[in-house]
Protein backbone atom coordinates (compact mmCIF):
# COMPACT_ATOMS: atom_id res chain seq x y z
CA UNK A 1 0.00 0.00 0.00
CA UNK A 2 2.58 2.66 0.91
CA UNK A 3 4.45 1.79 -2.68
CA UNK A 4 0.87 2.35 -4.29
CA UNK A 5 0.49 5.50 -1.87
CA UNK A 6 3.77 6.78 -2.98
CA UNK A 7 3.46 6.35 -6.19
CA UNK A 8 0.10 8.78 -6.17
CA UNK A 9 1.87 11.25 -4.16
CA UNK A 10 3.70 11.69 -7.23
CA UNK A 11 1.62 11.69 -9.70
CA UNK A 12 -0.82 13.85 -8.37
CA UNK A 13 -0.49 17.32 -7.05
CA UNK A 14 -0.87 16.30 -3.22
CA UNK A 15 1.10 19.72 -2.15
CA UNK A 16 -2.02 22.31 -3.05
CA UNK A 17 -4.82 20.10 -1.42
CA UNK A 18 -2.55 19.68 2.13
CA UNK A 19 -2.26 23.65 2.11
CA UNK A 20 -5.85 24.16 1.52
CA UNK A 21 -6.49 21.03 4.22
CA UNK A 22 -4.26 22.75 6.85
CA UNK A 23 -5.92 26.45 6.67
CA UNK A 24 -8.99 24.50 6.24
CA UNK A 25 -8.14 23.61 10.15
CA UNK A 26 -6.96 27.06 11.02
CA UNK A 27 -9.69 28.73 9.81
CA UNK A 28 -12.47 26.11 11.02
CA UNK A 29 -11.15 26.45 14.70
CA UNK A 30 -10.52 30.37 14.72
CA UNK A 31 -14.38 30.87 13.23
CA UNK A 32 -15.88 28.37 15.15
CA UNK A 33 -14.60 30.31 18.23
CA UNK A 34 -15.65 33.61 16.71
CA UNK A 35 -18.74 31.99 17.04
CA UNK A 36 -19.04 30.70 20.84
CA UNK A 37 -17.70 34.25 21.48
CA UNK A 38 -20.63 35.86 19.56
CA UNK A 39 -23.35 33.19 21.15
CA UNK A 40 -21.75 34.30 24.36
CA UNK A 41 -22.16 38.15 24.21
CA UNK A 42 -26.08 37.46 23.60
CA UNK A 43 -26.35 35.64 26.89
CA UNK A 44 -23.46 37.65 28.78
CA UNK A 45 -23.44 41.18 27.01
CA UNK A 46 -20.94 42.31 29.29
CA UNK A 47 -18.13 40.29 26.94
CA UNK A 48 -18.24 43.78 24.45
CA UNK A 49 -16.45 45.29 26.99
CA UNK A 50 -17.26 48.67 25.12
CA UNK A 51 -14.83 47.74 21.99
CA UNK A 52 -16.73 48.19 19.35
CA UNK A 53 -14.16 45.64 17.50
CA UNK A 54 -15.71 42.94 19.70
CA UNK A 55 -19.15 43.52 19.57
CA UNK A 56 -21.89 41.25 18.01
CA UNK A 57 -22.12 43.82 14.52
CA UNK A 58 -18.60 43.62 13.66
CA UNK A 59 -17.74 40.28 14.85
CA UNK A 60 -20.63 38.10 13.52
CA UNK A 61 -19.83 38.66 9.82
CA UNK A 62 -16.35 37.54 10.88
CA UNK A 63 -17.58 33.85 12.51
CA UNK A 64 -19.83 33.54 9.25
CA UNK A 65 -16.91 34.55 6.49
CA UNK A 66 -14.37 32.19 8.80
CA UNK A 67 -16.81 29.07 9.08
CA UNK A 68 -18.50 29.64 5.51
CA UNK A 69 -15.52 30.24 3.15
CA UNK A 70 -12.48 30.41 5.24
CA UNK A 71 -13.50 26.85 7.06
CA UNK A 72 -15.69 25.16 4.07
CA UNK A 73 -14.10 26.68 0.97
CA UNK A 74 -10.64 25.84 1.81
CA UNK A 75 -12.03 22.46 2.56
CA UNK A 76 -14.27 22.53 -0.45
CA UNK A 77 -10.94 23.88 -2.47
CA UNK A 78 -9.18 20.44 -1.25
CA UNK A 79 -11.34 18.12 -1.44
CA UNK A 80 -12.46 18.71 -5.19
CA UNK A 81 -8.38 19.06 -6.11
CA UNK A 82 -8.22 16.02 -4.14
CA UNK A 83 -11.15 14.16 -6.05
CA UNK A 84 -11.14 15.39 -9.27
CA UNK A 85 -7.19 14.10 -9.62
CA UNK A 86 -8.13 10.40 -8.52
CA UNK A 87 -11.41 10.34 -10.27
CA UNK A 88 -9.92 11.74 -13.58
CA UNK A 89 -6.85 9.99 -13.16
CA UNK A 90 -4.32 12.70 -13.82
CA UNK A 91 -2.87 15.10 -12.34
CA UNK A 92 -4.00 18.53 -11.65
CA UNK A 93 -3.81 21.54 -14.18
CA UNK A 94 -0.90 23.84 -13.93
CA UNK A 95 0.39 24.17 -10.36
CA UNK A 96 1.46 27.65 -10.47
CA UNK A 97 -1.98 28.81 -11.07
CA UNK A 98 -2.96 26.07 -8.40
CA UNK A 99 -1.00 28.11 -5.89
CA UNK A 100 -2.46 31.16 -6.96
CA UNK A 101 -5.82 30.02 -6.36
CA UNK A 102 -4.58 29.26 -2.32
CA UNK A 103 -2.91 32.55 -1.88
CA UNK A 104 -5.84 34.86 -3.57
CA UNK A 105 -8.61 32.50 -1.45
CA UNK A 106 -6.63 33.03 1.87
CA UNK A 107 -5.07 36.78 0.91
CA UNK A 108 -9.26 37.79 0.74
CA UNK A 109 -10.58 35.72 3.92
CA UNK A 110 -8.10 37.47 5.78
CA UNK A 111 -8.80 41.10 3.96
CA UNK A 112 -12.41 40.30 4.84
CA UNK A 113 -11.86 39.71 8.78
CA UNK A 114 -9.61 43.20 8.95
CA UNK A 115 -11.84 44.90 7.02
CA UNK A 116 -14.74 43.55 9.56
CA UNK A 117 -13.21 44.25 12.28
CA UNK A 118 -13.00 48.07 11.42
CA UNK A 119 -16.46 48.26 10.81
CA UNK A 120 -15.88 47.87 6.37
CA UNK A 121 -19.38 45.77 4.85
CA UNK A 122 -21.20 45.56 2.41
CA UNK A 123 -24.01 45.22 4.16
CA UNK A 124 -25.22 41.93 2.71
CA UNK A 125 -25.50 39.20 4.54
CA UNK A 126 -23.03 36.34 3.56
CA UNK A 127 -21.56 38.46 0.85
CA UNK A 128 -20.10 41.81 3.53
CA UNK A 129 -16.51 41.65 1.86
CA UNK A 130 -15.84 45.21 0.13
CA UNK A 131 -15.62 45.68 -3.56
CA UNK A 132 -11.33 45.14 -3.44
CA UNK A 133 -11.76 41.76 -2.39
CA UNK A 134 -15.06 40.68 -4.49
CA UNK A 135 -12.28 41.67 -7.50
CA UNK A 136 -9.98 39.41 -5.93
CA UNK A 137 -12.64 36.70 -5.53
CA UNK A 138 -13.49 37.23 -8.80
CA UNK A 139 -10.01 36.37 -10.11
CA UNK A 140 -9.00 33.68 -7.98
CA UNK A 141 -12.28 31.97 -9.09
CA UNK A 142 -11.96 32.12 -12.58
CA UNK A 143 -8.38 30.35 -12.12
CA UNK A 144 -10.22 27.62 -9.99
CA UNK A 145 -12.83 26.91 -13.19
CA UNK A 146 -10.00 27.14 -15.51
CA UNK A 147 -7.95 24.68 -13.46
CA UNK A 148 -11.36 22.39 -12.51
CA UNK A 149 -12.34 22.25 -16.47
CA UNK A 150 -8.92 21.90 -18.15
CA UNK A 151 -7.79 18.59 -15.23
CA UNK A 152 -11.52 17.56 -16.56
CA UNK A 153 -10.39 17.68 -20.32
CA UNK A 154 -6.87 15.96 -19.36
CA UNK A 155 -8.54 13.06 -18.07
CA UNK A 156 -7.73 9.31 -18.39
CA UNK A 157 -10.71 8.21 -17.58
CA UNK A 158 -13.48 8.31 -20.26
CA UNK A 159 -16.68 9.28 -17.65
CA UNK A 160 -16.70 12.34 -15.55
CA UNK A 161 -17.54 10.54 -11.55
CA UNK A 162 -20.78 12.43 -10.85
CA UNK A 163 -18.99 14.22 -7.63
CA UNK A 164 -17.19 16.54 -10.04
CA UNK A 165 -20.80 17.26 -11.66
CA UNK A 166 -21.47 18.62 -8.72
CA UNK A 167 -18.00 20.64 -7.80
CA UNK A 168 -18.60 22.19 -11.79
CA UNK A 169 -22.52 23.14 -10.43
CA UNK A 170 -20.84 25.05 -7.33
CA UNK A 171 -17.94 26.38 -9.24
CA UNK A 172 -20.44 27.78 -12.36
CA UNK A 173 -23.01 28.97 -10.16
CA UNK A 174 -21.04 30.63 -7.34
CA UNK A 175 -19.17 32.67 -10.33
CA UNK A 176 -22.81 33.62 -11.32
CA UNK A 177 -23.80 34.67 -7.77
CA UNK A 178 -21.22 36.50 -6.47
CA UNK A 179 -21.14 38.46 -9.68
CA UNK A 180 -24.42 40.00 -9.76
CA UNK A 181 -24.91 40.39 -6.10
CA UNK A 182 -21.88 42.23 -5.79
CA UNK A 183 -22.58 44.40 -8.74
CA UNK A 184 -21.82 47.95 -7.19
CA UNK A 185 -20.48 51.26 -7.67
CA UNK A 186 -17.31 52.64 -5.34
CA UNK A 187 -17.73 55.68 -3.77
CA UNK A 188 -14.20 56.70 -5.32
CA UNK A 189 -11.42 54.71 -6.41
CA UNK A 190 -9.39 54.82 -3.45
CA UNK A 191 -12.85 54.36 -0.67
CA UNK A 192 -13.77 50.73 0.29
CA UNK A 193 -17.30 51.82 0.21
CA UNK A 194 -19.69 51.11 -2.81
CA UNK A 195 -23.13 51.56 -3.52
CA UNK A 196 -24.93 48.56 -5.12
CA UNK A 197 -26.10 48.56 -8.78
CA UNK A 198 -29.63 47.02 -7.91
CA UNK A 199 -32.22 49.37 -5.84
CA UNK A 200 -35.46 48.82 -3.08
CA UNK A 201 -36.78 45.07 -3.22
CA UNK A 202 -35.00 44.29 -6.46
CA UNK A 203 -31.91 44.28 -4.62
CA UNK A 204 -33.69 42.75 -1.68
CA UNK A 205 -34.43 39.82 -4.37
CA UNK A 206 -31.46 39.95 -5.43
CA UNK A 207 -29.43 39.27 -2.21
CA UNK A 208 -31.53 36.79 -1.33
CA UNK A 209 -31.10 35.00 -4.23
CA UNK A 210 -27.36 35.18 -3.60
CA UNK A 211 -27.85 33.75 0.20
CA UNK A 212 -29.79 30.93 -0.56
CA UNK A 213 -28.24 29.42 -3.49
CA UNK A 214 -24.90 29.85 -1.19
CA UNK A 215 -26.46 27.44 0.39
CA UNK A 216 -27.93 25.89 -2.10
CA UNK A 217 -24.58 25.44 -4.26
CA UNK A 218 -21.80 25.93 -1.86
CA UNK A 219 -23.00 24.56 1.24
CA UNK A 220 -25.06 21.99 -0.65
CA UNK A 221 -24.37 20.45 -3.71
CA UNK A 222 -20.67 21.09 -3.60
CA UNK A 223 -20.72 19.16 -0.08
CA UNK A 224 -22.59 16.76 -2.04
CA UNK A 225 -19.84 16.35 -4.40
CA UNK A 226 -17.54 15.51 -0.93
CA UNK A 227 -20.40 13.08 0.34
CA UNK A 228 -20.45 11.29 -3.16
CA UNK A 229 -16.67 10.19 -3.24
CA UNK A 230 -15.46 9.60 0.32
CA UNK A 231 -18.79 7.89 1.73
CA UNK A 232 -17.95 5.15 -0.84
CA UNK A 233 -14.46 4.91 -0.29
CA UNK A 234 -14.78 5.27 3.32
CA UNK A 235 -17.68 2.72 3.20
CA UNK A 236 -15.35 0.21 0.74
CA UNK A 237 -18.41 0.19 -1.55
CA UNK A 238 -19.45 2.05 -4.44
CA UNK A 239 -22.61 4.38 -3.77
CA UNK A 240 -25.98 2.66 -3.78
CA UNK A 241 -27.20 4.08 -7.19
CA UNK A 242 -25.53 6.54 -9.83
CA UNK A 243 -28.48 6.97 -11.67
CA UNK A 244 -30.60 8.01 -8.40
CA UNK A 245 -26.91 10.64 -7.75
CA UNK A 246 -27.37 11.76 -11.83
CA UNK A 247 -31.37 12.17 -11.07
CA UNK A 248 -30.59 13.80 -7.85
CA UNK A 249 -28.35 16.23 -9.30
CA UNK A 250 -30.49 17.86 -12.11
CA UNK A 251 -32.93 18.10 -9.72
CA UNK A 252 -30.89 20.06 -7.28
CA UNK A 253 -29.37 21.83 -10.38
CA UNK A 254 -33.12 22.74 -11.47
CA UNK A 255 -34.85 24.11 -8.38
CA UNK A 256 -32.64 25.77 -6.08
CA UNK A 257 -32.45 28.86 -8.21
CA UNK A 258 -35.91 29.41 -7.56
CA UNK A 259 -36.37 29.41 -3.64
CA UNK A 260 -34.07 32.37 -2.02
CA UNK A 261 -37.59 34.77 -1.97
CA UNK A 262 -38.64 32.42 0.58
CA UNK A 263 -36.17 34.19 2.78
CA UNK A 264 -38.42 37.34 2.04
CA UNK A 265 -42.19 36.14 2.70
CA UNK A 266 -44.38 39.21 3.93
CA UNK A 267 -42.67 41.88 2.94
CA UNK A 268 -42.83 44.25 0.00
CA UNK A 269 -42.06 41.64 -2.76
CA UNK A 270 -44.67 40.48 -5.35
CA UNK A 271 -47.13 38.06 -3.61
CA UNK A 272 -46.25 35.24 -6.51
CA UNK A 273 -42.69 35.62 -5.82
CA UNK A 274 -43.42 34.31 -2.57
CA UNK A 275 -45.69 31.67 -3.48
CA UNK A 276 -43.22 30.19 -6.04
CA UNK A 277 -40.39 30.02 -3.26
CA UNK A 278 -42.54 28.32 -1.20
CA UNK A 279 -43.06 26.03 -3.91
CA UNK A 280 -40.15 25.18 -5.10
CA UNK A 281 -38.76 24.67 -1.73
CA UNK A 282 -41.29 22.07 -1.05
CA UNK A 283 -40.34 20.73 -4.03
CA UNK A 284 -36.90 20.44 -3.01
CA UNK A 285 -37.67 18.41 -0.53
CA UNK A 286 -37.74 14.83 -3.07
CA UNK A 287 -34.44 15.25 -4.72
CA UNK A 288 -32.60 16.15 -1.02
CA UNK A 289 -34.05 13.28 0.28
CA UNK A 290 -33.60 10.87 -2.39
CA UNK A 291 -29.64 12.27 -2.36
CA UNK A 292 -29.51 11.48 1.57
CA UNK A 293 -31.47 7.97 1.25
CA UNK A 294 -28.58 7.56 -1.70
CA UNK A 295 -25.78 8.50 0.43
CA UNK A 296 -26.92 6.29 3.77
CA UNK A 297 -28.21 3.43 1.33
CA UNK A 298 -24.62 2.88 0.26
CA UNK A 299 -24.18 1.43 3.85
CA UNK A 300 -26.34 -1.13 3.28
CA UNK A 301 -25.16 -4.42 4.15
CA UNK A 302 -22.32 -2.95 6.04
CA UNK A 303 -24.11 -1.09 8.71
CA UNK A 304 -21.72 -3.04 11.09
CA UNK A 305 -19.16 -0.57 10.27
CA UNK A 306 -20.38 1.99 12.10
CA UNK A 307 -19.78 -0.21 14.99
CA UNK A 308 -15.69 0.21 14.55
CA UNK A 309 -15.13 2.48 11.98
CA UNK A 310 -15.98 6.38 13.85
CA UNK A 311 -15.24 8.34 10.12
CA UNK A 312 -18.56 6.74 8.72
CA UNK A 313 -19.86 7.76 12.52
CA UNK A 314 -19.15 11.37 11.16
CA UNK A 315 -20.46 10.69 7.47
CA UNK A 316 -23.56 9.27 8.29
CA UNK A 317 -24.85 11.40 10.70
CA UNK A 318 -23.49 13.90 8.50
CA UNK A 319 -26.58 12.61 6.05
CA UNK A 320 -29.23 11.99 8.65
CA UNK A 321 -28.46 15.99 9.75
CA UNK A 322 -28.83 17.03 6.05
CA UNK A 323 -31.77 15.09 5.86
CA UNK A 324 -33.21 16.64 9.16
CA UNK A 325 -32.32 20.18 7.61
CA UNK A 326 -33.98 19.54 4.01
CA UNK A 327 -37.04 18.81 5.72
CA UNK A 328 -36.83 21.57 8.15
CA UNK A 329 -36.04 24.11 5.35
CA UNK A 330 -38.61 23.32 3.19
CA UNK A 331 -41.42 23.76 6.58
CA UNK A 332 -39.99 26.95 7.22
CA UNK A 333 -40.80 28.30 3.59
CA UNK A 334 -44.13 27.76 4.06
CA UNK A 335 -45.91 31.64 4.55
CA UNK A 336 -47.89 30.07 7.49
CA UNK A 337 -44.70 28.61 9.09
CA UNK A 338 -42.77 31.47 8.05
CA UNK A 339 -44.70 34.27 9.95
CA UNK A 340 -44.01 32.38 13.15
CA UNK A 341 -40.19 31.35 12.48
CA UNK A 342 -38.72 34.33 10.90
CA UNK A 343 -36.66 37.12 12.97
CA UNK A 344 -36.65 34.33 15.55
CA UNK A 345 -33.99 32.52 16.47
CA UNK A 346 -35.47 28.98 15.25
CA UNK A 347 -33.74 30.08 11.71
CA UNK A 348 -30.37 30.65 13.24
CA UNK A 349 -30.94 27.03 14.60
CA UNK A 350 -32.28 25.55 11.52
CA UNK A 351 -29.00 27.09 9.64
CA UNK A 352 -26.36 25.42 11.99
CA UNK A 353 -28.15 22.35 11.80
CA UNK A 354 -27.19 21.97 8.47
CA UNK A 355 -24.09 24.18 8.57
CA UNK A 356 -22.51 22.08 11.71
CA UNK A 357 -24.65 18.72 11.23
CA UNK A 358 -24.18 18.89 7.31
CA UNK A 359 -21.26 20.93 6.07
CA UNK A 360 -18.98 20.41 9.22
CA UNK A 361 -19.57 16.73 9.56
CA UNK A 362 -19.20 15.93 6.46
CA UNK A 363 -15.88 17.72 6.11
CA UNK A 364 -14.25 16.11 9.25
CA UNK A 365 -15.10 12.70 7.85
CA UNK A 366 -13.69 13.94 4.50
CA UNK A 367 -10.86 14.94 6.13
CA UNK A 368 -10.30 12.41 8.28
CA UNK A 369 -10.15 10.29 5.62
CA UNK A 370 -8.00 12.09 3.03
CA UNK A 371 -5.24 13.21 5.19
CA UNK A 372 -3.40 10.19 6.18
CA UNK A 373 -3.57 9.54 2.67
CA UNK A 374 -2.09 12.98 1.22
CA UNK A 375 0.98 12.08 4.21
CA UNK A 376 1.23 8.32 2.98
CA UNK A 377 0.84 7.44 6.79
CA UNK A 378 -1.84 6.49 9.27
CA UNK A 379 -4.41 8.36 11.28
CA UNK A 380 -2.47 9.39 14.98
CA UNK A 381 -5.77 8.12 16.77
CA UNK A 382 -8.77 6.54 16.30
CA UNK A 383 -9.91 7.08 20.00
CA UNK A 384 -9.56 11.10 19.60
CA UNK A 385 -12.03 10.75 16.42
CA UNK A 386 -14.09 8.92 18.58
CA UNK A 387 -13.87 11.92 21.45
CA UNK A 388 -14.43 14.08 18.45
CA UNK A 389 -17.09 12.96 17.05
CA UNK A 390 -19.52 12.53 19.77
CA UNK A 391 -18.29 16.14 21.15
CA UNK A 392 -20.08 17.36 17.73
CA UNK A 393 -22.99 15.20 17.95
CA UNK A 394 -23.76 16.37 21.67
CA UNK A 395 -23.10 19.68 21.06
CA UNK A 396 -25.11 20.30 18.15
CA UNK A 397 -28.10 18.39 19.59
CA UNK A 398 -27.87 20.74 22.42
CA UNK A 399 -27.59 24.01 19.93
CA UNK A 400 -30.55 23.10 18.21
CA UNK A 401 -32.79 22.38 20.87
CA UNK A 402 -31.42 25.62 22.61
CA UNK A 403 -32.48 26.98 19.67
CA UNK A 404 -35.61 25.84 18.74
CA UNK A 405 -36.84 27.05 22.48
CA UNK A 406 -35.55 30.05 21.72
CA UNK A 407 -37.14 30.85 18.64
CA UNK A 408 -40.10 29.27 18.77
CA UNK A 409 -41.25 30.70 21.91
CA UNK A 410 -40.04 33.82 20.73
CA UNK A 411 -42.31 34.18 18.13
CA UNK A 412 -45.13 32.72 19.96
CA UNK A 413 -44.83 35.62 22.73
CA UNK A 414 -44.24 38.14 19.46
CA UNK A 415 -47.78 37.73 18.05
CA UNK A 416 -49.79 36.48 21.36
CA UNK A 417 -52.63 38.93 21.94
CA UNK A 418 -55.09 39.24 24.88
CA UNK A 419 -58.43 39.40 25.18
CA UNK A 420 -58.65 43.24 24.40
CA UNK A 421 -56.44 42.76 21.13
CA UNK A 422 -53.16 44.71 23.08
CA UNK A 423 -50.18 43.09 22.88
CA UNK A 424 -49.35 39.95 26.00
CA UNK A 425 -45.62 40.33 26.26
CA UNK A 426 -43.39 43.25 26.00
CA UNK A 427 -40.72 43.47 23.81
CA UNK A 428 -38.01 42.80 26.60
CA UNK A 429 -39.71 39.61 28.15
CA UNK A 430 -39.11 38.41 24.96
CA UNK A 431 -35.65 38.83 24.98
CA UNK A 432 -35.18 37.62 29.02
CA UNK A 433 -37.18 34.56 27.93
CA UNK A 434 -33.98 33.98 25.47
CA UNK A 435 -31.56 33.78 28.53
CA UNK A 436 -31.64 30.32 29.16
CA UNK A 437 -31.64 29.09 25.98
CA UNK A 438 -28.68 31.31 24.62
CA UNK A 439 -26.68 30.06 27.86
CA UNK A 440 -27.20 25.85 26.46
CA UNK A 441 -26.63 27.18 22.95
CA UNK A 442 -22.92 28.84 23.60
CA UNK A 443 -22.29 25.71 25.93
CA UNK A 444 -23.35 23.63 22.20
CA UNK A 445 -20.80 25.50 20.60
CA UNK A 446 -18.34 25.14 23.13
CA UNK A 447 -18.65 21.28 22.59
CA UNK A 448 -18.19 21.54 18.92
CA UNK A 449 -15.28 23.85 19.61
CA UNK A 450 -13.83 21.61 21.54
CA UNK A 451 -14.25 18.36 19.31
CA UNK A 452 -12.49 21.06 16.23
CA UNK A 453 -9.36 21.53 18.24
CA UNK A 454 -8.62 17.89 19.12
CA UNK A 455 -9.20 17.02 15.52
CA UNK A 456 -6.94 19.79 14.74
CA UNK A 457 -4.16 18.18 17.14
CA UNK A 458 -5.09 14.80 16.16
CA UNK A 459 -4.74 15.62 12.55
CA UNK A 460 -1.36 17.50 13.49
CA UNK A 461 0.13 14.61 15.35
CA UNK A 462 -0.30 12.42 12.42
CA UNK A 463 1.51 15.32 10.02
CA UNK A 464 4.30 15.14 12.78
CA UNK A 465 4.67 11.48 12.97
CA UNK A 466 4.53 10.94 8.95
CA UNK A 467 7.08 13.48 8.85
CA UNK A 468 9.51 11.32 11.51
CA UNK A 469 8.67 7.89 9.47
CA UNK A 470 9.69 9.91 5.98
CA UNK A 471 13.26 11.31 7.92
CA UNK A 472 13.97 7.62 9.12
CA UNK A 473 13.57 5.94 5.73
CA UNK A 474 15.81 8.99 4.32
CA UNK A 475 18.38 8.77 7.36
CA UNK A 476 18.24 4.73 6.39
CA UNK A 477 18.62 5.43 3.04
CA UNK A 478 21.76 7.77 3.37
CA UNK A 479 23.19 5.10 6.08
CA UNK A 480 22.53 2.41 3.09
CA UNK A 481 24.51 4.48 0.54
CA UNK A 482 27.36 5.90 2.79
CA UNK B 1 -46.45 33.11 -37.20
CA UNK B 2 -44.67 36.40 -35.85
CA UNK B 3 -47.29 36.30 -33.12
CA UNK B 4 -45.81 33.45 -31.67
CA UNK B 5 -42.58 34.59 -31.66
CA UNK B 6 -43.45 37.73 -30.31
CA UNK B 7 -44.75 35.67 -27.22
CA UNK B 8 -41.29 34.94 -26.13
CA UNK B 9 -40.14 38.30 -25.98
CA UNK B 10 -43.12 39.31 -23.57
CA UNK B 11 -40.83 39.31 -19.54
CA UNK B 12 -44.38 38.52 -18.38
CA UNK B 13 -44.40 35.01 -20.32
CA UNK B 14 -40.26 34.31 -19.23
CA UNK B 15 -41.42 31.92 -16.03
CA UNK B 16 -44.52 29.71 -18.04
CA UNK B 17 -41.58 29.48 -20.58
CA UNK B 18 -39.01 29.00 -18.48
CA UNK B 19 -41.01 26.32 -16.11
CA UNK B 20 -42.23 24.26 -18.91
CA UNK B 21 -38.53 24.20 -20.74
CA UNK B 22 -37.12 22.86 -16.90
CA UNK B 23 -39.95 20.51 -16.27
CA UNK B 24 -39.51 19.22 -20.00
CA UNK B 25 -36.09 18.80 -19.71
CA UNK B 26 -35.96 17.43 -16.83
CA UNK B 27 -38.51 14.81 -17.57
CA UNK B 28 -36.36 13.60 -20.29
CA UNK B 29 -33.41 13.01 -17.98
CA UNK B 30 -35.63 10.87 -16.05
CA UNK B 31 -36.69 8.91 -19.02
CA UNK B 32 -33.18 8.82 -20.19
CA UNK B 33 -32.13 7.58 -17.04
CA UNK B 34 -34.40 4.98 -16.27
CA UNK B 35 -35.04 3.00 -19.22
CA UNK B 36 -32.82 0.77 -21.43
CA UNK B 37 -31.08 -2.19 -20.27
CA UNK B 38 -28.46 -1.54 -21.32
CA UNK B 39 -27.81 2.34 -20.96
CA UNK B 40 -28.86 1.39 -17.27
CA UNK B 41 -26.08 -1.02 -16.58
CA UNK B 42 -23.40 1.27 -18.61
CA UNK B 43 -24.42 4.46 -16.55
CA UNK B 44 -24.45 2.52 -13.18
CA UNK B 45 -20.96 0.56 -14.04
CA UNK B 46 -19.73 4.44 -13.11
CA UNK B 47 -20.25 4.35 -9.30
CA UNK B 48 -17.13 1.93 -9.76
CA UNK B 49 -14.64 4.86 -10.80
CA UNK B 50 -13.59 5.90 -7.55
CA UNK B 51 -12.46 2.47 -7.08
CA UNK B 52 -10.83 2.13 -10.01
CA UNK B 53 -7.55 4.17 -8.94
CA UNK B 54 -5.66 1.30 -7.44
CA UNK B 55 -4.25 2.25 -4.09
CA UNK B 56 -7.20 0.66 -1.53
CA UNK B 57 -8.03 0.46 2.26
CA UNK B 58 -5.44 2.03 3.90
CA UNK B 59 -5.25 0.92 8.01
CA UNK B 60 -6.53 3.59 9.54
CA UNK B 61 -4.58 4.34 12.71
CA UNK B 62 -1.23 2.73 14.46
CA UNK B 63 -4.03 1.97 16.88
CA UNK B 64 -5.48 -0.49 14.93
CA UNK B 65 -2.01 -2.46 14.17
CA UNK B 66 -2.01 -3.33 17.93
Amino acid sequence: MAETSTQAAAQYNYDIVRKFTIMAMVWGVLGMSVGVYIASELAWPFLNFDIPGLTFGRLRPVHTTLVIFGFGGSALFATSYYIVQRTCQVRLYSGAMANFTFWGWQTAITLAIISYFFGYTQGREYAEMTWPIDLLITVTWVAYLVIYVQTLRRRSQPHIYVANWFFISFILATALLHIFNNWAMPVNLFSLTSYSYHAGVQDAMIQWWYGHNAVGFFLTAAFLGMMYYFVPKQAGRPVYSYRLSIVHFWALSFMYMWVGTHHLHWTAIPDWTSTLAATFSIMLLMPSWGGMINGIMTLSGAWDKLRTDPIMLFMITALSFYGMSTFEGPLMSLKSVNALSHYTDWTIGHVHSGALGWVAMISFGSIYHMLPRLYDTKLFSLKLVYVHFWLATIGIVLYISALWVAGIGQGLMLRAFDDYGNLAYTFIESVSFLYLPYVVRAIGGLFFVIGAIIMAYNLYMTVRQAKRDQAEIDAKLAAKMA
Amino acid sequence: MNEFFMWFTRPENSKLFVLLLFFTVYGLILLYVFTGKKRSSRLESYKNIPFEEGDETAPQSKENEQ
